[in-house]
């Protein structure tokens, strides 16, 4: 199976899993493979640890896609490092009706710690940059290398949740003019707000209502860009790979992930297992000492049983892997030798992504 | 590591996947052997403790899992409530709040806030005197840390809503919390890498923004899974020269070679940080349990 088979017809590939899994590095790998054969691509990433630049030769990356340097043919490699903060200033300059209600939610305390703060606006932006750049249409493929979450998952519900903020009963009547919405919450707010006073010490009531008055102006519009971000996610042309290592809770995590895919009727395309270890059929006992001698010949005989070791290790958990997903597309590339951080790195990766090669050709499997 | 031991509080750091549940366990392992009564907080939703000390969860509680070994998972939700009842001093109006669905879509909205509270309950069980009467206190509390983003994000919580509240309660408590955060008599940094460009790289960012955003530094890397050096440079030319390709060769010959890209990002990593580096052997082993784990903490 090769990666341009499952993302033929794709113009979205969105690369899931949990931490560590090289996860950021197949992103760049597929992206960069997908501009070898002519694509025009784009990768997106939101790791703030300036990983993806470093891979891809960059310097730097920032909230505008650049052209990475290399030859990919008829097509392009462009890469960018989403800055949230600054997403999500552009989305309230382009959904504000006017200046006033702009700078009114911009300078608004409780703002700027919302886009600054982690807890789901970046995954909500990463998925709003995307939907803006599909928008665009600039590009044959967006590869989208999903932030590095506590849960793999929380990045899906994010639209979702935004969503359902904006519409939560409490926020409408926030949003309704003066104190009129605060006295219809009825009986009781004045004791909750008065509770929340004393619990905080922050007077919630009139900073927050502050900023949802302002930032009501715009819900309608997040609400419907919120919608098209998910319906984006769903349409057939989006793909999303889940990315694993043979650890065995990467792959229970990666196993979870199919299940709500499915679930939330996404399009799941198949799964990439990176760093397996080979497995090596035959020993060759007598060439080796042969070739090497008594002494060197046993030592590599040594370091070979460490290495069927975790070979065996990787295939049970690839069994696993495979008993649960049923005949979903799988590809699997081996550990490497050298680490892979530079385009010629991912070239190599290649060879097992888009390329037949097996990582198992040391022997009969 | 002695230094650490004898802090209040040990943050265990690193990018996803270098193996933080691992070394944080390891630690309060060696910890509680020492005689200090010690507890290891995860903060993911996903536990990955219990299953080290073959328990299956563990949840919002204190709970032995090794003789003076604790852990806890905590759920922001719980440690919350235990906040509100603390402050409100009044069960009845921390029911009410809890029970108040405009204040769960208030704080459910309110930033930062999950942190807060998180590392909030991390403080409170590194203190001494505990905010209920019949919990004991511990001599060491070791995090295991989210990745490196979201663990940053935690660690900056308290200063960002002590600056927001400016006057009353939050603002004195989150003060507090990031005095106690930024004390390098108090709190310690262990940071987890792997002897590989991007884990090395994100270390010393990390290190880079620990310092500049918070005070603090790193006090201690502790690099994971790191090969041995089975061949020399003089055997890997021989190998190298084999005719025909053998399964036993090539994992030589991986083995050479990785051990010694490891080796070249371990130098990296002494020559550009002023913590103390400690290497943990990579375990070539089917599975990884007690008797591992064990292994690792007399390496600690």
């Amino acid at each position: 199976m090769s990666v341009e088979r499952l993302l033929a017809r794709k113009q979205v590939c969105i690369c899931a899993g949990s931490g560590g899994v090289g996860k950021t590095t197949t992103s760049a790998a597929i992206a960069a493979g997908m501009a070898a054969r002519g694509k025009k691509v784009a990768v997106l990433t939101i790791d703030p640890a300036r990983r993806l630049a470093s891979s891809l030769g960059l310097p730097e990356l920032g909230n505008e896609e650049r052209l990475v340097p290399g030859d990919f043919g008829e097509g392009e490699l462009w890469a960018m490092m989403l800055d949230a903060k600054r997403t999500f200033d552009e989305l309230i300059e382009w959904h504000a009706p006017d200046e006033q209600t702009r700078d009114a939610v911009l300078s608004n305390r409780i703002y700027q710690e919302l886009s600054n703060a982690v807890a789901g606006s970046q995954e909500y932006m990463a998925m709003e940059k995307l939907h803006e750049l599909h928008q665009e249409g600039r590009y044959d493929l967006l590869v989208l290398d999903t932030p590095p979450t506590r849960n793999a998952l929380d990045f899906l519900d994010a639209p979702k949740r935004l969503s359902s903020f904006i519409e939560s009963r409490s926020l409408q009547l926030f949003i309704a003019p003066g104190r009129l919405g605060i006295r219809m919450l009825g009986r009781g707010t004045g004791v909750v707000f008065s509770a929340m006073k004393r619990a905080t010490g922050i007077d919630m009531l009139d900073d927050l209502s502050d900023f949802f008055r302002s930032f009501g102006n715009m819900a309608e519009g997040f609400r419907e860009r919120a919608e098209r971000v998910n319906a984006l996610l769903a349409d057939s042309r989006t793909a999303f790979l889940l990315v694993t290592s043979p650890a065995l809770d990467s792959v229970d995590e990666a196993v979870y992930f199919h299940h709500r895919l499915l679930d939330s009727g996404l399009p799941f395309a198949g799964v990439v297992v990176n760093r397996m270890h080979p497995l090596a059929a035959d020993d060759h006992r007598a060439d080796l000492a042969r070739l090497l001698g008594d002494e060197l010949g046993s030592k590599v005989l040594r370091n070979l049983a460490d290495y069927r070791l975790l070979a065996d290790r990787d295939r049970a958990s690839l069994e696993r892997l495979r008993s649960k997903l049923g005949r979903k597309p799988m590809i699997c590339v081996p550990e490497l030798d050298d680490d892979v951080h530079d385009l010629s790195g991912l070239a190599r990766m290649n060879e097992y992504l888009f390329g037949n090669r097996a990582p198992a050709q040391t022997g009969a499997e | 590591m002695p230094e650490l031991l004898n802090r209040r509080l040990v943050l265990v750091t690193g990018k996803g996947g270098v193996g933080k549940t691992t070394v944080a366990a390891a630690l309060g392992l060696r910890a509680a052997r020492e005689g200090r009564r010690t507890i290891v907080c995860e903060v993911a939703e996903r536990e990955r403790l219990p299953a080290l000390f073959g328990d299956t969860s563990i949840g919002h509680e204190e709970r032995e899992l090794a003789p003076g070994l604790f852990g806890i998972s905590i759920d922001p939700e719980r440690a919350k409530e235990e906040w509100l009842r603390y402050q409100l001093r009044s069960a009845t109006l921390a029911g009410l709040l809890g029970h108040s669905r405009l204040f769960h879509y208030l704080t459910a909205a309110a930033p930062g806030l999950t942190e807060l509270v998180t590392i909030g309950k991390v403080w409170e069980l590194a203190q001494l005197q505990r905010k209920s009467a019949k919990a004991s206190p511990y001599d060491l509390v070791i995090v295991d840390s989210p990745a490196t983003g979201h663990g940053l994000a935690m660690l900056r919580a308290p200063r960002t809503f002590s600056e927001v509240a400016r006057v009353g309660p939050v603002h004195r408590q989150a003060g507090k919390i990031h005095d106690f955060l930024a004390d390098p008599g108090a709190t310690g940094v262990l940071t987890v890498a792997l002897p590989e460009e991007m884990p090395v790289s994100e270390t010393l960012d990390l290190g880079e923004r620990l310092h500049s955003e918070m005070g603090m530094d790193i006090g201690r890397i502790v690099v994971n899974q790191v090969l041995p050096e089975r061949f020399t440079s003089a055997e890997a030319e021989r190998l190298e020269s084999v005719d025909g390709d053998l399964p036993a060769i090539r994992a030589a010959l991986t083995e050479y070679r990785r051990a010694r890209v490891q080796r070249a990002q371990l130098r990296r990593l002494r020559r550009s940080t002023d913590a103390s580096v400690t290497t943990l052997p990579f375990l070539f082993t089917s599975s990884f349990e007690r008797e591992q784990l064990e292994a690792l903490a007399a390496r600690l």
